[in-house]
């Protein structure tokens, strides 16, 4: 009984990608003074070659749509919204990193046009397909993650 | 800037190569400083911000697309919305509905009746109790005075005549009534403007008036006016409605749109209007 009550909490928790019983929901990470997550999403190590991947693709983080990065230099349109991501890893723990993807507003303040990529229906109006969709999943992030701390100067 | 960025293209030696261009940082940066001149007639692309606007300073959007799209419009032979804008001008003296009427026949030639039309919608329509677009205005003609069908929001009717009405305007300056009872739609258009919607939690303000001017992927980021509408579109291969483009816009963040011709669409469409005031009208105009 109790197994099939876990299981039924696991199930619903509906969001993209693997769902693990150690993930961290949305609604539940923890930040540290509002600047770090020390915990990863998932227990799971981040895989910078995936990372690479959703960090360009346009329906996944599409992070290259604001922020040229000389890494991806094979593919065109790097924005400019954000600052450019060379050297990131040296500029943030993965704590950090964590944060800023997480909710960037908790890091930045809520007038950053960045984001939050783990926070469940942040805006008004949310489309029916994404409405408690996370942008990525939890291991999604953490690949991201591994391939931010790739980018040293 | 390691990969290039701005300054490692400027417009002017560089041009040629802008379309060219696909490696990272192939920023277009500010807005150029190209004159739109249409049959000797020079349109304001620029104008001083109006009160209230938290904008240094009012560039058409014109002003942020790449040579090639900019002479599409520069030349009105080479303008493929001109196809639009005679279907227009044909439909304009056609009789339709059962009253035996034309748009002729009450306004006689548009080149006379419909100059500054365009400048001046939304427009507040007392008989609705609220404002009027140019299409809902074009509807309730064909609807009370030619006992005619109501054309459709983007049919291909609607945006000829629209197109047509609309270059009646062209150079003239935008200028919208945003007080008396325009007031509170304009303050609701303000509303929406600012308001973070979609799963990307984006607002109107956050890409087209805090970076404007920046690259977003492969978009060059203009003011967000909407002088130039109905707008010929490459994107579209085809003419469109502001009302479209703000539909495109809430889905790439991720919201659910309202509809054209919403209440929450027209103060937009009058905010926005507002926003711009003093931009020439350039309908019908020409963007990527």
């Amino acid at each position: 009984m109790r197994r099939s009550v876990a299981l039924t909490a696991i199930a619903t928790i509906g969001l993209t990608g693997s769902v693990f019983a150690s993930q961290i929901a949305p609604e539940n990470v923890t930040f540290v003074d509002d600047i770090e997550v020390p915990i990863s999403l998932t227990g799971q190590a981040g895989d910078a070659a995936k990372g690479r991947e959703w960090y360009a693709g346009r329906k996944l983080g599409n992070c290259l749509a604001c922020h040229a990065t000389t890494d991806l230099n094979e593919l065109p349109f790097h924005g400019e919204v954000g600052p450019a991501m060379d050297g990131v890893a040296d500029r943030y723990e993965e704590a950090q990193l964590r944060a800023i993807l997480v909710n960037s507003k908790k890091v930045f303040g809520d007038q950053t046009i960045m984001p939050g990529f783990y926070v469940v229906n942040p805006g008004a109006r949310t489309a029916g397909d994404f409405q408690g969709q996370t942008i990525m999943s939890a291991q999604q992030i953490e690949d991201v993650i591994a391939y931010l701390k790739t980018l040293t100067e | 800037m390691k990969c290039g960025g701005k300054g490692s293209l400027r417009w002017g030696a560089g041009l040629a190569l802008a379309s060219l261009l696909v490696g990272a940082g192939a920023a277009y940066g500010e807005p150029n400083d190209n004159k739109l001149v249409i049959d000797g007639q020079t349109l304001t692309t620029e104008a001083a911000a109006p009160e209230g606007v938290e904008l240094d300073k009012l560039y058409s959007g014109w002003r942020f697309r790449s040579p090639e799209t900019q002479e599409l419009q520069t030349d009105d032979f080479e303008n493929p919305a001109m196809v639009a804008v005679d279907q227009g001008a044909e439909l304009w003296g056609t009789v339709d509905g059962s009253a035996g009427k034309s748009c002729m026949s009450c306004h006689g030639e548009a080149e006379a009746s419909m100059k500054g039309v365009r400048a001046g919608y939304p427009k507040w329509s007392d008989k609705r109790g609220k404002p009027h677009t140019l299409e809902t205005q074009i509807n309730e003609c064909r609807t009370d005075r030619m006992e005619a069908d109501a054309w459709k929001w983007e049919s291909s009717n609607m945006l000829g005549m629209t197109a047509f009405v609309g270059l009646q305007s062209r150079g003239m300056p935008v200028k919208v009534q945003t007080d008396g009872p325009m007031a509170q739609w304009h303050a609701k258009g303000k509303e929406l403007y600012f308001t973070r919607v979609g799963q990307l939690n984006m607002s109107c303000a956050n890409c087209h008036q805090e970076n404007y001017g920046k690259m977003i992927r492969a978009d060059h980021l203009s003011q967000g006016h909407i002088n130039g509408f109905p707008v010929y579109r490459l994107k579209w291969g085809g003419l469109g409605s502001s009302h479209r483009r703000f539909k495109g816009c809430m889905e790439n963040i991720r919201a659910t749109p309202f509809k054209r011709g919403s209440d929450e669409f027209v103060a937009l469409e009058l905010y926005l209007a507002s926003r711009g005031a003093g931009l020439s009208v350039e309908t019908p105009s020409v963007r990527n």
